[in-house]
């Protein structure tokens, strides 16, 4: 039944190319930065639907008309909707930028009718987009903060370690995706990348608890080894469970609509990379912190089945 | 080995998802379409005069409704679907109009839940903005600029204090500095001290230190007080958007403070944002006017009717209600009798203080003003149509003498105890609202959210189908265990989410989906374990109770940590996050108790007590 793949004689490679994407994310979130969401920068976003198809120009040419500045249109998700958005407008008052919205509504439905519906409108002040950014960050360190911590003391500092290396790694691949390809970056795309972390840090746990155990079990054997032994015997479950989640994201992001499209593509990213960093990058960690079977401070429980050794 | 499930653990398995079908299932009846008659006033009742009035309406429209029901606060009428929906609420306004009562007439929907579900406490899920449609406003309060104005009013307080021929403090200078406190500088160290000795006799709440190598002082407000005036003014504007909400007719509006500065306004149902904001926009305010003498010219005056008595005002105003900071009940400390006090900010107090010197004896008078809008129905080219109007009223709420010229405190006295306490609510009510503004405004249109709930159903649906024939497929007669797992998991969700009333919003569906994937690793991880250990040549029995005793540590590891995420994202999250964080705590914990204890018995059942020579996984 089980499969035996050297996994470990790829790790050199893998590192490699953890370290291509990784700075080629980098990179990117320097120069490029992320494309952020209305939720982050402050503004007006309005979605209209319209009888007929519509083209945007046409849309631009009324918003022009009418005095508004700065603003992007473009079709979402058929031509008979258009999603408009207009960025923070520092001139005008408070109390006019909130009433932005209802102005692109007035002002469309003279030139095109009644007809035309407000399917949802959104309006962000700046202070609020601020907040968030800085609760989101915020949110993310301590999210990494408390694993680490509790990784360290379920199991040992070196776990956590690599469990946060591994965390960080697929947070900033997944961010990189987002920074290349001008993705927009808004609330619920923050909430798959926690996501992410959760489902990458299974992951990891799950690894290394085997990681723990076999180090406990099989004694006079290479760290290398061990560490390959215990990937091949959690890699059906990887795998499986990479598989159905990555099932239903895959539902979400084809039936899920317009709106919960940016979380399903950061979170199917995000489990891509998780599913590779939890059998290369935090095993990699582990081998170059050098674990060895005095870490693991437990010794063997009395009577506990032995586990045999799958190293060819 | 033989893998039989003690009685006790088959009773709460058993016993856990029954519960969990009873409280899911009032999501099973979807809600019907109805128009809510309410009264404006809070504490009114509905007569059931106006609730025959309205459905008499609707049969002469030949409008098919069911179930007009009435509970005292408020009545319900049922109607086919939202067309009617629409239409059944202007027939009720129309017919209403004739009601002395002022009634709110709002679209709401109607729960269906079987009178035996409902007994049970059984309700069914909520839905959020993003799935029902409506507004949603974020309004800060200008609190910074409410402590300034009190600081300000704190200057002239103390102004006043030191020219009062009875102190006479000679001053050099008095500035508000670091938005905390005033500064003051004195010439020589006995008046410094003179100083002192007088402020905390007057203002004992205030902390007063020295500047070191300046003979002066800082006079601070403590921290706690500040916290006081913002709360003051958050509360003040709670209470404001809470009348006007009543206006706008919304069947479950949210008004709700959020943090230090911040009220969240949740109005579901509603579409016509800019009149949402017209209307949470107007405040009440209040006129201070001197009483006409009798020669004044009728041009120069304006009549008011106080206590049955006609009285005349003069049409100048003295000072507004932006000028009042605060009115309270107190009690005259001789008399023992109720006043009112008022505190009026330092600009406030200068006008009073000009108005009022030359004027003792006279009466001065205080108008409250609101704006209120009303329903009429006008005809236009032959149809019926209903407009909102506003409408401005005004009344007189005091008239008193002036017995002294009056500065920034200042009192109204000879008043009964419950005269006492209504005026200081109306001058609250037209005092100075600190200024709000919106932070942050998401409105789904009614179409949207019903895609919404559509798109979310339907991706739970072909995500689980898909999740359970993978299972199938892949593990057999186990993987048949898991999904039952899967499907009670599914249940308790609805059930948890339901008797928690927490609100279901689209990431929340999202959130649900993703644990229809993540939820099948728990069996995974014990289905992959008892595989392995059959390989390592166990017996079927012992396999499948090592599986499941060795997967728990990790199965457990695994989704603490998840959860502490989960907790992480609910506690810093806003909105989308906040709804996606709450079903994936929710799931993960559920999904512990189907996937070990759910599974482990559907597998006892199948395989327990017997002896099996070949597992199908």
């Amino acid at each position: 039944m089980l499969k035996n793949i050297d996994f470990m004689a790829g790790r050199k490679v893998a590192a490699i190319l953890s370290g291509l994407f990784l700075s080629a994310s980098i990179i990117s979130l320097t120069f490029n930065q992320l494309n952020w969401g209305l939720d982050f920068t402050g503004g007006t976003l309005v979605e209209v639907s319209f009888e007929k198809t519509v083209s945007p120009e046409r849309v631009r040419d009324v918003l022009n008309n009418d005095g508004f500045t700065g603003h992007v249109v473009q079709y979402f998700g058929s031509e008979k909707e258009i999603l408009i958005r207009i960025p923070p407008q520092l001139e005008s008052s408070e109390g006019r930028r909130a009433k932005l919205g209802d102005q692109v509504i007035l002002g469309l439905r003279t030139v095109f009718g009644e007809s035309v519906a407000l399917r949802r409108s959104e309006f962000v002040g700046p202070a609020v987009g601020d907040e968030l950014t800085n609760q989101g960050g915020i949110g993310l360190l301590t999210a990494l903060g408390i694993v680490l911590l509790y990784v360290a003391f379920r199991f040992q500092l070196k776990f956590a370690l690599a469990a946060v290396v591994a965390l960080f790694h697929d947070v900033i691949i997944t961010l990189g995706f987002f920074s290349l390809f001008q993705w927009d970056f808004d609330l619920t795309v923050l909430a798959a990348l926690l996501a992410v972390i959760g489902y990458s840090l299974n992951d990891s746990i799950v690894v290394s608890d085997r990681i723990r155990e076999n180090f406990r079990a099989i004694r006079k054997t290479k760290p290398i080894s061990i560490i390959n032994t215990s990937l091949n015997q959690t890699l059906g479950r990887t795998v499986v469970t990479s598989f159905t989640t990555l099932l239903v994201l895959f539902t979400l992001l084809i039936l899920g609509g317009e709106l919960i499209l940016g979380f399903a593509i950061g979170l199917i990213i995000g489990v891509i990379v998780g599913t590779y960093s939890s059998i290369y990058v935090a095993t990699n960690i582990l081998l170059l912190l050098r674990l060895s079977q005095e870490d693991m401070l437990v010794p063997v429980k009395e009577g506990s089945d032995q586990i045999d050794q799958f190293d060819s | 080995m033989i893998n039989r499930y003690p009685l006790w653990k088959k009773l709460i398995v058993c016993s856990v998802v029954f519960l969990g079908a009873i409280y899911a299932a009032p999501n099973l009846y979807p809600p019907d379409y109805a128009v809510q008659i309410s009264s404006r006033d809070a504490d009114g009742s509905v007569s059931d005069r106006a609730l025959l009035a309205a459905t008499d309406r609707l049969k002469l429209e030949n409008m098919e409704f069911f179930g007009a029901e009435n509970n005292g606060g408020s009545a319900l009428i049922r109607v086919k679907n939202d067309e009617d929906q629409l239409k059944a609420r202007d027939f009720i306004q129309f017919a209403l109009l004739e009601f002395a009562e002022d009634y709110v007439v709002a679209l709401n929907s109607a729960p269906n839940t079987p009178e035996w579900l409902s007994n049970l406490g059984a309700a069914p899920m909520k839905y959020g903005l993003d799935l029902r449609g409506g507004v949603h406003f974020l309004m800060e309060v200008d609190t910074p600029a409410v402590i300034s104005e009190r600081l300000k009013a704190m200057e002239q307080e103390v102004k006043q204090l030191f020219r009062d021929p009875e102190n006479r403090v000679r001053y050099s200078s008095i500035s508000i500095s670091e938005s905390t406190g005033l500064r003051i500088t004195f010439d020589n160290q006995d008046t410094e001290v003179a100083a002192r000795v007088l402020l905390r006799e007057k203002f004992p709440s205030y902390t007063i230190k020295g500047i070191p190598g300046v003979t002066g002082i800082m006079v601070n407000v403590d921290a706690a007080q500040i916290r006081e005036i913002e709360d003051f003014a958050v509360e003040q504007n709670v209470v404001a958007i809470r009348n006007r909400v009543n206006e706008l007719g919304v069947a479950e509006p949210l008004v709700q403070r959020l943090g230090r500065n911040r009220i969240v306004v949740d109005l579901p149902g509603v579409q016509d944002t800019a009149r949402a904001k017209n209307i949470l926009g107007k405040v009440a305010t209040l006129e201070f006017r001197m009483e006409a003498s009798s020669e004044a010219r009728s041009a120069s005056t304006d009549n008011f009717n106080y206590e049955g008595f006609d009285s005349r005002l003069e049409k100048r105003v003295i000072l507004r209600g932006d000028r009042v900071l605060d009115a309270q009940v107190g009690f005259d400390p001789e008399t023992n009798q109720p006043q009112v006090n008022i505190r009026l900010d330092g600009g406030g107090g200068e006008l009073m203080h000009r108005a009022t010197r030359y004027n003792i004896g006279r009466r001065m008078g205080v108008v409250f003003i609101e704006t209120k809008l009303k329903d009429r129905l006008v005809t236009d080219g032959g149809t019926e149509r209903l407009v909102s109007e506003p409408y401005v009223t005004k009344r007189l709420i005091s008239l008193a003498t002036v017995q002294s010229a009056l500065g920034v405190n200042f009192r109204i006295t000879g008043l009964k105890a419950g005269e006492a306490r209504e005026l200081a609510l109306l001058l609250r009510a037209g005092a100075l609202a600190a200024d709000m503004f919106i932070a942050e405004e998401r409105t789904v249109g009614a179409s949207l959210g019903e895609q919404n709930i559509e798109l979310g159903a339907f991706s739970v649906m072909v995500g689980l189908g898909l999740v359970v024939l993978f299972m199938l497929l892949r593990y057999k007669a186990f993987g048949f265990a898991a999904n039952l797992a899967l499907g009670a998991n599914l249940v308790l969700i609805v059930a948890v989410m339901s008797s928690l009333s927490a609100t279901l919003t689209l990431p929340g569906i999202a959130g649900i989906v993703l644990t229809v994937g993540m939820a099948v690793d728990a069996n995974v991880l014990i289905f992959s374990r008892i595989k392995e250990e059959l390989a390592n040549g166990l017996s079927p029995q012992q396999a499948i109770h090592a599986g499941f005793e060795r997967a728990f540590v990790t199965i457990l590891d695994a989704n603490l940590t998840t959860l502490i995420v989960a907790i992480i994202l609910y506690s810093i999250g806003t909105g989308p996050v906040k709804g996606f964080a709450v079903t994936l705590s929710i799931g993960i914990l559920t999904s512990m108790f189907t996937a070990i204890m759910g599974t482990r018995f559907v597998i006892n059942l199948m395989y327990g007590g017997k002896t099996v020579k070949r597992l199908a996984i």
